[in-house]
């Protein structure tokens, strides 16, 4: 492991979380007008994907995106726009925070309904199969996806036509404000199902960065070497409430003991201590890659700000493609 | 060169659409259950597995909904896949994928991508196919804005909407009525394609316009043969295309007839029949001379004995009937003149079963 890939992944993975963050300051203000899933605790998994894999290859998410699409490289201005309804929007402000898509960096788009992006994603490498494009497909997706049909519809067909695809499960225990225990047998692990169903597996913890980009590398590497399908199933946890931006452990479908155990296992801050602590990164390093990322922060929400609203007749324009 | 010296079947015209559209285009791909399987989808999809290679047209797992979700992907990265399901009522386990990814794409994206995947969904009536065999749902499609939603009649049609169908850059729902596969017609040779979001006029008359979609068009047009005989003529205008519909060719008949009859193979409620009924009676008030009236499937579910099956279908009498009664005519010999075939659930003798 180089330190350069170490830097990058912090760097990476703080960029996602100040993003975030921002979004979190400015939401209460009721400009971004659309329900809004933040990825804050879930930084380490779309930050080691992203410096994993190439622009050519493709990746579909979820209704919480963000990390995700700018873990692929997707243009910043672009997502924030979207999220602020502007027609500088990445979808022109018809899809909004759950819609984002960046095709120029294989950002191919995300879902609002809980796996309903698995077989588009699955979709995705079937094309690349037969096209011998030799991209892969990687599909982000949630613990509560693989409870859908079509998580199990989409593995074993990839599973049937040897497709180039990662699927790459960030278990964050809660479905909305259900937790795992409720929803799945215990003692049953999700990547146990996945490894029957054919597919190639590895669990990891997805709070750890270095540990998830090795996972990732080495499942491409197998996906690439025509092994087949590859799984992964990353141990994560989200800090904030499901849809919005506040903390929510006191409602009561979670202990605070529990977000605590969880906040100390911070993908970040454990990067940044080792980092610092082998002395491979300084503090000034650091500072310097702070006021990097909030100066393009700053830019992108000042842009998406001073962009217009699209005309109110564009909402009649698009049903087809021409 | 076209000739149009050959009749084939419906069936035969589908099969052929497909063949030269696979020739013509090396990203189409064609998949589904049974495609590939000796009965060949009541032979639509015949020889292209050995003509194409099993890379492009393949049987697929029972999973209609992935399966689906599976042709958005492909299509967003350079294919064009022709899906085929036997029965529509499968299909339903698919609503996710067609309606919030298909659908929806193009539009919610921004513009940038499109889907253009093509679903043939087979259709009918009869033969005890019972509820959950039998269901012509094209209104719930025809509901949806980002879906195409194409329904022909004859194999002229058949062929090149279909080719139109595949070429078309959006999500399409091709709807074949398992009735209309044995019809023959005369279908030119080669490849050609018809335009989607343009209807038909299959008859001209002055006195009733006859707005008809899919197998409900053949009864139509017996009831017309018949109603001529009694000095009546009617417009007839077969939609063959669903979603978009053409409005224009609906409206300039009325204006010219005054009575408009919209026949539906769906349900009654929520009809593509009731749809129109609306339209014409908002856009065309004026130039009615009497109240409009529609006949579809009842509000019911298909029973499967053949038993309750008679009288259930809309038939050429019940068509005659309500066009005589908008001109306030007596129709009391028309179901003596036109009984109910017997038997009554199969659309000839060609048909034997099992579905």
């Amino acid at each position: 492991m180089v330190t350069d890939l170490n830097l990058e992944l912090l760097t990476l993975m703080m960029r996602i979380r100040m993003v975030e963050e921002e979004i979190a300051r400015e939401y209460p203000k009721g400009e971004m007008r659309c329900p809004t899933h933040l990825s804050i605790g879930q930084e380490a998994v779309p930050a080691a994907l992203g410096l994993c894999v190439s622009i050519k290859d493709m990746a579909m998410s979820t209704h919480r995106g963000h990390a995700h699409y700018i873990g692929k490289g997707g243009n910043l201005k672009s997502m924030i726009a979207e999220i602020y309804g502007k027609s500088t929007g990445c979808s022109k402000g018809k899809g909004g925070s759950m819609h984002l898509i960046d095709n120029s960096v294989g950002f191919m788009g995300t879902s609002a309904i809980v796996g309903n992006s698995i077989p588009v994603g699955v979709g995705l490498a079937l094309a690349s199969k037969i096209r011998k494009t030799e991209q892969i497909s990687c599909i982000f997706f949630g613990d509560g996806a693989t409870e859908e049909g079509s998580y199990y519809e989409s593995v074993n067909f990839a599973v049937v036509k040897k497709l180039p695809v990662l699927f790459l499960c960030e278990n964050n225990l809660y479905s909305v404000y259900s937790p795992l225990n409720v929803r799945q047998p215990e003692g049953r692990k999700i990547s146990t199902v996945a490894k029957a169903m054919g597919l190639g597996v590895d669990e990891v913890d997805g709070n750890n960065a270095i540990e998830s980009f090795k996972s990732i590398e080495s499942a491409v590497q197998r996906i690439q070497n025509n092994q087949g399908p590859q799984f992964i199933e990353f141990s994560t946890y989200r800090w904030l409430e499901h849809c919005g931006v506040n903390y929510d452990n006191d409602i009561g479908y979670r202990t605070e003991e529990e977000y605590l155990r969880w906040k100390k296992n911070d993908p970040i801050s454990k990067l940044k201590d080792k980092l610092l602590q082998e002395k491979l990164i300084s503090e000034v390093q650091i500072k310097e890659i702070i006021a990097k990322i909030e100066f393009e922060i700053k830019e992108a929400f000042a842009f998406a700000k001073e962009s217009s609203f699209p005309e109110n007749s564009e909402a009649y324009i698009g049903e087809y493609a021409i | 060169m076209q000739s149009n010296n050959r009749e084939i079947t419906f069936a035969t015209a589908i099969n052929e659409a497909i063949h030269e559209t696979m020739a013509a285009n090396d990203n189409v791909i064609c998949y589904g259950l049974g495609v590939t399987d000796p009965k060949a989808v009541f032979d639509t999809t015949k020889n292209l597995e050995q003509k194409f290679g099993s890379e492009r047209v393949f049987d697929m797992p029972t999973s209609e909904n992935a399966m689906t979700g599976i042709a958005v992907g492909a299509s967003l990265n350079g294919l064009i896949p022709l899906m085929t399901h036997q029965r529509l009522d499968f299909f339903l386990l698919a609503m996710d994928q067609l309606i919030n990814s298909a659908s929806k794409w193009h539009y919610m994206f921004g513009s940038q991508q499109s889907v253009p995947i093509t679903i043939r969904l087979i259709l009918g009536r009869g033969w005890g196919q019972g509820p959950t065999h039998s269901q012509n749902l094209q209104a719930w499609f025809a509901h949806m804005p980002g879906l195409k939603v194409v329904m022909p009649t004859t194999p002229e049609d058949a062929k090149g909407l279909l080719t139109a169908s595949i070429l078309d850059p959006n999500p399409v729902v091709f709807l074949e009525h398992r009735w209309l596969h044995n019809v023959k017609g005369f279908v030119p040779e080669g490849f050609y394609s018809k335009p989607i979001g343009k209807a038909k006029k299959v008859k001209s008359g002055i006195d009733v316009t006859i707005v008809t979609m899919s197998y409900m068009t053949i009864e139509a047009l017996h009831a017309v043969e018949y109603l001529e005989k009694m000095g009546i003529s009617c417009d007839v205008i077969d939609l063959l295309t669903i979603r978009p519909i053409d409005w224009d060719s609906i409206f300039n008949s009325v204006k010219v007839t005054g009575r408009i009859l919209a026949l539906d193979t769906g349900f009654t409620t929520g009809s593509v029949a009731g749809e129109i009924i609306a339209r014409v009676s908002m856009d065309c008030f004026d130039f009615l001379k009497c109240k409009p009236s529609r006949l579809a499937m009842p509000d019911m579910p298909e029973p499967t004995s053949p038993a309750l099956t008679k009288g259930f279908y809309v038939r050429a009498s019940d068509i005659v009937i309500a066009v005589i009664q908008m001109l306030g005519k007596d129709f009391s010999m028309v179901k003596n003149d036109l009984p109910e075939p017997i038997p009554h659930d199969i659309p000839g003798d060609w048909f034997k079963g099992p579905f």
